[in-house]
C-alpha cells in the first residue's frame, strides 16, 4: 500500500530523517512510535506531500509521489494540532471540507453523533474547548472513508470517553479493511489496537515488524519494555 | 457777440483772463443746446453731430448701432447714450478717442474695438486731457477697453468691460492708465482682458469697487505708481492674479483676493514695494497669497489667508515688514522663505496650525509658533522636492524640525500667536 | 499549473465567512467609516475632503494589509496544514487565502468610504473622477501590501522576524523611500531631475499613487515646473499605461515570488 525507499529529510543541517525505508501493507494498523524529534511527523507529513523528501521514494498504491496532489483524496489525515479559521461554525468548517472533494455521496458523519458535536454545530471555532476542536478534527479525518487513515497523536487531548469511542472506531474502520497509521510519543491505551510497530528513533528506523516479534527480540514482557530496551541501546 | 467782448475786455493781467474764462464757461453752459443723434433726427452719425456741437453742448444719442470708424472728441462735450446705443469698430478701428477736456461719455455700449498692436486700439482712448468722466457703459469684445494717458483728474465709473480673447498676446487691458495722476477708478467689473485695470506710472489715484476677473494675466497691474490707493475691489480667477511693483506709499486695504491658482500665479505679487500698507484684506484659495521679493517697511495687519497653498513667500531681500494680527487658516504652507535669517516682524497673528496651549488665559499662547516648516523651507529652496508633498516623511521631518530647529530661519517666529482667529 | 477555479471559489468563500466576522476586520471598517465621517462632517470642501482621505488611504491600507497579512498566514499554519491534507493544490490555496483575505479588506475599505459620503451628499461635482481613483489606489495599496505580506510569511518561519519585516518594508515604502529621494534631490539640485523623479516614483506603489492623487487635484498647480513635467507624463495615454503596469508589477511579482516559495517549503 505504501511503499517508502531511502527516504531522507534534511533541515539545515539536521537529519530529520535517514534514510528510511518501509512497508505498509493494505487492511493493517501500524503503531508509529518514537520519542520527541525522532522524524514521526516528519514520516507523516512526508506521506502527506506537506514536507518534500531531500531524497528517496514514497509510493502509495504504485503511484509514486512527485508533488502531485490528488492522490490525497485517498488518505484521511487527523493532525496533532487542530485550529481552524475561527469565526466559522463547526457547521461551515465541514461543510467546506466536504465541497472540496467532488463527487463523494455519502459522508461517515458515525463520530459526529457519538461524539455528540450536534450541538455545538452553530458555535465559532474560537469558542470551542481544545477537546471539542480534537473531536472535529477526529470527524474530518475519517468523513470521507478513505482507504488510509493517518492519525498524530490522535488520543491527545481526548477525555477518556472519546478516547475509547475513536478507538473503537478505528477497529471498526480497520476491519473494513483500511490501512491505519497512528503515531505517538508516548505509549498509549492504542498500542493494543496496532498489529504492526514501526520504532524511529534520531531519524532512523529502530525496529519494524509487529508487535511480538519486537517483545520477544528484546525478551521483555511488553512493548514498554521492549522500547525502552531499544532505547538504552540494546 | 460774446466772443466779441472777450476781446474787448482783453487785457494783459493773467488774473482777469482766467476770471473771464470762468465767466465764458459759466455763460457758455448756461446756454448749452441739447443736440439729438439717431435715425428719427436730423443728425444721423455721432460724427456729425460732433462737428455742429461746440464746448459745453450735449450730444444725445439714441437706440440703434453707430459704426462710424474712429469718433474723435475735440470739444468738451457731454456725449450721452439714451437705452444703450451700440458703438461699433466693426473689429478694425479704434472707437472714440477723446483729446479734448471736460468730456463726459455716458450710457453706451462700445463694441468690437480692432486689434492693432501699434496703436493698441481701445474702445475709448484719452490722451493729454483732464477731468474727463467715463460712466456707465458696456464695453464688448474690444481690445483695449478705457485707455488713459497723459491724462488727470478723470473719473471712471460704473463701467462693464468684457472681453473673450483666450491668448494674452491678443489681447489688451481693461482699464490702462499710462502716466496719469489724481484719477478714480471705481465700480467697474472688468472680465476676460489681459490685465484688467493697468497702471503705470500713475499718481495720487484711487481704485475702488471695482470687479475685476477671470482676466487672462493680472487683475490688477501696477507699476511705478506711489502715492495711490487701491480698496474694496474684488480680484477672482485672474491668470496670475494681482502684481504691485516698483512702488512705494501705496494702501492695500479691504480688498478680496480669490481663486488666483495656478503654477505662476499670486494673490498679490509684491516687487520692489516700499512704506506701504496692507490690511483688511481677504486672500483665499490663492496658490500663493502674497510673494514678497524685495520689499521693505511694509505693515501687513488684520489680513485674512484662508485656504492657499502658500499664505506668504517672503524672499531673503525683504526687511523690516510688519505681519500682526493676520489670520492664517488652512493654508498648505504658511509662510516659506529662502532665507536663513529673518529680519521681519511677525506678531500677534493667529495660525490655525499652532497647538500650543495658553494656561493664564490671556488669549495668547505661552509657546511662540514657527510658522516656516521644513519642508515649506526646503521646497522654496529645491523646488522639485514638492513631489513630496502630503508623504508622511514630510510629516516626520517637519516634526523633527519643530522639536529641534536647525534649517528653517531661527527669527521667523511669532512669539505672541493668538489662540482664537481675530474679528 | 491550472488552478481548479472551483475549488479556489470554495476557499475564497470560506475565507470572507470567516475575515468577514473577525474583531479587526470590523474595527478596520469603523476605522474608514469614522474618519471619512469625520472629514466630510468637517470641511464640506470636496478637494480637501479627498486629500485628507488619500492621506489616510496611503498610509492606513498599506500599513495594516501588510501586517494583517501577515499574521494571518502565520496564525492559520495549522489550518493551512490541513487543508493540505486534502487533496487540493498548494498554488489553489494560496490564492484562495489571498483573495480570501484582499476581497473582505477591499470591501470594508470602500464601505467605510462609500457610506459617508452617499450619505452627508457632499458635492462632489468635478472630483468625482478623484474619488474614483482614490479607490482604485485604495484596493491598489490593499493587493499590493498584502501579496508582499504573503510573500515574506512564506519565506520566513520566525513570525517575529517576518512581522518585523513587514513592518520594516512598509516604513521603507511610506518614510525611507521619501527621505531617499529628498536627498538625492537636494544633491543633484543643479540638473533636472524631473524625468529622473518620474522613474523613481514608479519604482515606490505609495508615492506613485499620491502622486496620480495630487497631479488631479489643484494643489499639484504648488509644484510649479516639475508638477507640469509630471502632468504632461502623467496624463499621456503611456504615462497611464506605465503607471498602471508598475503597480500591476507590484502586486503580481511578490505574489507569484510567495507562491513560489509557498509551493516548495515544508510545513
Amino acid at each position: 500500500m505504501i511503499e517508502i525507499r531511502d527516504l531522507s529529510k534534511k533541515f539545515g543541517s539536521i537529519d530529520a530523517l535517514n534514510n528510511i525505508s518501509l512497508n505498509i501493507r493494505k487492511g493493517t494498523i501500524t503503531y508509529l512510535v518514537g520519542p520527541n524529534a525522532s522524524g514521526k511527523s516528519t514520516l507523516i507529513k512526508s506521506i502527506l506531500g506537506l514536507v518534500k523528501p531531500t531524497s528517496g521514494l514514497i509510493t502509495i498504491d504504485k503511484e509514486v509521489l512527485n508533488g502531485n496532489y490528488l492522490y490525497r483524496a485517498k488518505i484521511g489525515y487527523m493532525p496533532q494540532v487542530a485550529n481552524f479559521p475561527e469565526n466559522l461554525t463547526v457547521k461551515e468548517i465541514l461543510n467546506m471540507i466536504k465541497s472540496l472533494r467532488d463527487g463523494i455521496i455519502t459522508y461517515d458523519e458515525e463520530l459526529i453523533s457519538q461524539f455528540k458535536l450536534e450541538k455545538e454545530f452553530d458555535k465559532r471555532l474560537k469558542n470551542l474547548s481544545g477537546g471539542t476542536k480534537q473531536k472535529v478534527n477526529a470527524v474530518i479525518a475519517f468523513l470521507f472513508c478513505s482507504e488510509i487513515l493517518i492519525l498524530d497523536e490522535p488520543t491527545a487531548g481526548l477525555d477518556p470517553v472519546s478516547s475509547s469511542i475513536l478507538k473503537d472506531k478505528i477497529i471498526g474502520e480497520n476491519k473494513k479493511g483500511k490501512t491505519v497509521i497512528f503515531t505517538s510519543h508516548i505509549l498509549s491505551e492504542l498500542e493494543e489496537l496496532a498489529e504492526d510497530v514501526i520504532f524511529l528513533l534520531e531519524g532512523e528506523i529502530r525496529f519494524t515488524g509487529t508487535i511480538n516479534n519486537l517483545i520477544s527480540s528484546t525478551n521483555k514482557h511488553n512493548l514498554e519494555r521492549a522500547i525502552a530496551s531499544i532505547m538504552n541501546g540494546n | 457777440m460774446l466772443q466779441k467782448s472777450i476781446r474787448f475786455f482783453d487785457v494783459t493781467s493773467r488774473w482777469i483772463k482766467f476770471f473771464l474764462i470762468a465767466i465764458v464757461c459759466f455763460l457758455n453752459s448756461s446756454e448749452a443746446k441739447t443736440i439729438r443723434v439717431g435715425a428719427n433726427y436730423k443728425f444721423q452719425t455721432i460724427q456729425s453731430a460732433l462737428s455742429f456741437a461746440v464746448n459745453g453742448d450735449s450730444i444725445l444719442v439714441s437706440k440703434g448701432l453707430y459704426s462710424e470708424g474712429t469718433i474723435i472728441i475735440d470739444k468738451s462735450i457731454a456725449l450721452i447714450g439714451e437705452s444703450l446705443p451700440v458703438i461699433s469698430g466693426d473689429n478694425k478701428y479704434e472707437i472714440m478717442k477723446i483729446v479734448s477736456d471736460n468730456v463726459i461719455v455716458r450710457g453706451f455700449e462700445f463694441r468690437d474695438a480692432g486689434i492693432n498692436f501699434i496703436y493698441e486700439n481701445s474702445a475709448i482712448k484719452l490722451d493729454g486731457v483732464a477731468n474727463c468722466r467715463i460712466e456707465k457703459n458696456v464695453f464688448f469684445n474690444n481690445f483695449f477697453g478705457i485707455y488713459l494717458s497723459r491724462s488727470v483728474s478723470c473719473t471712471i465709473t460704473d463701467n462693464e468691460i468684457t472681453a473673450f480673447q483666450t491668448k494674452e498676446t491678443y489681447s489688451g487691458n481693461g482699464i490702462h492708465l499710462w502716466q496719469c495722476g489724481d484719477m478714480i477708478i471705481k465700480r467697474n467689473k472688468i472680465k476676460g482682458h489681459r490685465d484688467g485695470i493697468y497702471f503705470e506710472f500713475v499718481k495720487r489715484s484711487s481704485i475702488k469697487d471695482n470687479l475685476s476677473e477671470n482676466n487672462l494675466r493680472y487683475g490688477l497691474h501696477f507699476m511705478f505708481s506711489d502715492s495711490c490707493s487701491y480698496a474694496h475691489n474684488y480680484f477672482t480667477n485672474n491668470g496670475a492674479g494681482v502684481a504691485v511693483m516698483f512702488t512705494k506709499n501705496v494702501d492695500m486695504h479691504s480688498n478680496h483676493f480669490k481663486n488666483n491658482w495656478g503654477g505662476s500665479a499670486y494673490g498679490l505679487l509684491l516687487k520692489d514695494i516700499s512704506d506701504s500698507r496692507i490690511y483688511n484684506n481677504i486672500f483665499s484659495k490663492n496658490s500663493c497669497a502674497i510673494y514678497l521679493e524685495g520689499c521693505n517697511r511694509i505693515s501687513t495687519e488684520r489680513n485674512d489667508f484662508i485656504e492657499n497653498g502658500w499664505a506668504l513667500r517672503l524672499m531673503a531681500n525683504s526687511m523690516d515688514n510688519v505681519f500682526t494680527k493676520n489670520n492664517f487658516a488652512g493654508n498648505t504652507f504658511d509662510v516659506t522663505t529662502n532665507s536663513t535669517r529673518n529680519y521681519n516682524l511677525f506678531e500677534s497673528n493667529y495660525w490655525s496650525e499652532y497647538k500650543g496651549y495658553d494656561l493664564n488665559k490671556d488669549g495668547i499662547g505661552d509657546v511662540p509658533y514657527r510658522p516656516v516648516k521644513l519642508f515649506s523651507f526646503i521646497s522654496e529652496k529645491i523646488r522639485p522636492s514638492l513631489i513630496l508633498i502630503r508623504s508622511l516623511f514630510v510629516d516626520i521631518i517637519n516634526l523633527a524640525e519643530n522639536i529641534f530647529p536647525t534649517l528653517t530661519p531661527e527669527g521667523l517666529i511669532d512669539r505672541k500667536p493668538m489662540m482664537k482667529k481675530i474679528q | 499549473m491550472a488552478i481548479n477555479v472551483n475549488i479556489l471559489a470554495k476557499i475564497i468563500r470560506y475565507q470572507i465567512h470567516d475575515i468577514s466576522r473577525s474583531f479587526w476586520l470590523f474595527i478596520y471598517t469603523l476605522f474608514f467609516l469614522l474618519a471619512s465621517y469625520g472629514l466630510i462632517t468637517f470641511s464640506s470642501d470636496a478637494p480637501k475632503v479627498l486629500i485628507s482621505l488619500m492621506n489616510i488611504t496611503l498610509i492606513i491600507i498599506p500599513l495594516v494589509s501588510i501586517i494583517f497579512g501577515t499574521i494571518y498566514l502565520y496564525n492559520n499554519k495549522d489550518y493551512i496544514i490541513l487543508m493540505l491534507s486534502q487533496p487540493i493544490k498548494r498554488s489553489t490555496l494560496y490564492f484562495g487565502l489571498y483573495l480570501g483575505l484582499v476581497i473582505p479588506l477591499i470591501l470594508s475599505f470602500l464601505i467605510g468610504i462609500i457610506i459617508p459620503i452617499v450619505f452627508s451628499k457632499i458635492d462632489l461635482g468635478e472630483h468625482f473622477d478623484v474619488l474614483i481613483f482614490l479607490f482604485i489606489a485604495g484596493i491598489f495599496q490593499t493587493v499590493i501590501f498584502v501579496s508582499i505580506a504573503f510573500w515574506i510569511s512564506s519565506v520566513y518561519e520566525n513570525r517575529m522576524l517576518g512581522l518585523g519585516l513587514s513592518i520594516f518594508s512598509w516604513l521603507s515604502f511610506s518614510v525611507l523611500y521619501d527621505g531617499f529621494l529628498l536627498i538625492m534631490i537636494h544633491y543633484f539640485q543643479d540638473y533636472p531631475l524631473e524625468k529622473i523623479l518620474i522613474g523613481f516614483s514608479l519604482f515606490n506603489p505609495i508615492d506613485l499613487a499620491r502622486i496620480l492623487l495630487i497631479l488631479k487635484l489643484d494643489i499639484a498647480a504648488l509644484m510649479g515646473y516639475t508638477g507640469a513635467v509630471f502632468q504632461k507624463f502623467f496624463n499621456t495615454n503611456l504615462g497611464i499605461i506605465i503607471s498602471i503596469l508598475s503597480l500591476i508589477i507590484w502586486t503580481v511579482v511578490p505574489l507569484i515570488l510567495g507562491k513560489r516559495r509557498f509551493a516548495k517549503k515544508d510545513f
